[in-house]
């Protein structure tokens, strides 16, 4: 099975114009508005990766970098790391 | 390839207020376009006047900014010197079915290969928020300080009737659904009619004080149904969302293309006709020795 890791939320704050509908329906509560209006990852140890935000941001300004670890794949490295 | 590359990244942050829905369509759009692997030369995007249609600037398609409500018939004429392109022809609720209702429902009727996406936010969002068609009864607008008496259309109903080949409907929440809606509607073959429900937190919201574009979102999961699903059954006046017409219909091009072969074969009949008229006359006067 194919899960996805998270790497990192790329957050454009030049685009962003805190309109808060990604801190609104993000289902893990990662997302926070700061004092300028602008949104961060406050929590991105909760992120499950399901890329909501990045999907409803109207302003383009929000990515989910995530990387796949495959199990299959996990264990060839295993395998291989034997 | 990414998202970004289907944009033109120079003219970010884009112009729509914090929270419009129109910004969703475009983020939809773009995965739509991007999953399907669609070469951006290959694909017009033409566009009227209003919010809606500032979308034409931001993708990096071969653009066309037209006039208000006349996005379909500009659209048209690309199709029909260029028929292998794609055309896309966002939008919105004023521009596609107040200005522009007479060109939406021939296209409709012509059933043209082409992808007509209504950004529906019930308002007129760019001028200071009249109310449109698709506003309804009942609602607030800065031209209807008492409340609207107009009805509004059905736009999945009045493209069926007009005889649209795919009609379907979604909601700028329902994200996902839009995607793979708007991926078959952009594969269909003949005219397909997308209305995506939009929110705008500047004019409509404020004025019928539906909040702000979270709740604006929440309104939308909460206010429609998927087709057949047991809460539509359970509560018709929900708006149902999916698709509802997905027929083949002869295509306006093809047919195009089929009377122009079968003029020029008639043509060429007469001129064999003619030839051997001529040639049996020949025949006649001067006979072969």
């Amino acid at each position: 099975m194919a899960r996805l890791k998270l790497k990192e939320h790329v957050i454009n704050r030049d685009w962003c114009k805190g309109c808060g509908i990604c801190v609104h329906f993000c289902p893990k509560k990662v997302l926070e508005l700061d004092s300028q209006e602008k949104v961060v990852a406050v929590r991105p140890e909760d992120c499950i990766c399901c890329k909501l935000c990045e999907l409803r941001c109207p302003d383009l300004a929000i990515e989910v970098v995530t990387t796949q670890t495959n199990q299959a794949a996990e264990t060839d490295q295993a395998a291989q790391d034997e | 390839m990414a998202i970004k590359d289907y944009i033109r990244q120079r003219y970010f942050p884009q112009m729509w207020c914090p929270g419009c829905g129109h910004g969703i369509i475009l983020n939809a759009l773009l995965r739509a376009v991007d999953e399907m692997g669609l070469d951006k030369n290959n694909i017009v995007m033409t566009s009227g006047i209003g919010c809606s249609a500032r979308i034409s600037g931001y993708v990096d398609f071969h653009s066309l900014h037209t006039l208000h409500g006349r996005a379909l018939a500009f659209a048209t004429g690309v199709k029909l010197s260029k028929p292998e392109l794609t055309l896309l022809v966002p939008m919105g609720d004023g521009d596609a079915l107040a200005i522009g209702g007479n060109h939406f429902i021939h296209a409709a009727r012509r059933n043209i290969d082409m992808t007509a996406i209504v950004m529906n936010n019930r308002i007129y969002g760019m001028t200071g928020g009249q109310y449109s068609p698709l506003s309804g009864p009942g609602k607030k607008a800065t031209t209807a300080p008492y409340t609207t008496i107009d009805n509004d259309f059905d736009v999945v109903k009045l493209s069926i009737a007009a005889g649209a080949s795919f009609v379907a409907r979604s909601t700028a929440y329902h994200v996902l659904e839009c995607i793979d809606i708007l991926k078959k509607a952009i594969e269909h073959k003949g005219f397909s009619v997308v209305e995506i429900l939009s929110q705008c937190p500047t004019h409509y919201g404020r004025k019928n004080k539906e909040g702000d574009a979270s709740q604006m979102l929440e309104f939308q999961k909460n206010t429609t149904a998927k087709l057949g699903s047991k809460a539509l059954e359970q509560d018709p006046t929900l708006i149902p969302r999916g698709v509802f017409v997905d027929i083949d219909a002869p295509e306006y091009c093809q047919e195009y293309d089929r009377i122009v072969e079968r003029a020029m074969k008639g043509s060429q009949n007469q001129i064999h006709k003619f030839d051997k008229t001529l040639r049996d006359e020949a025949n006649q006067t001067c006979p072969k020795p």
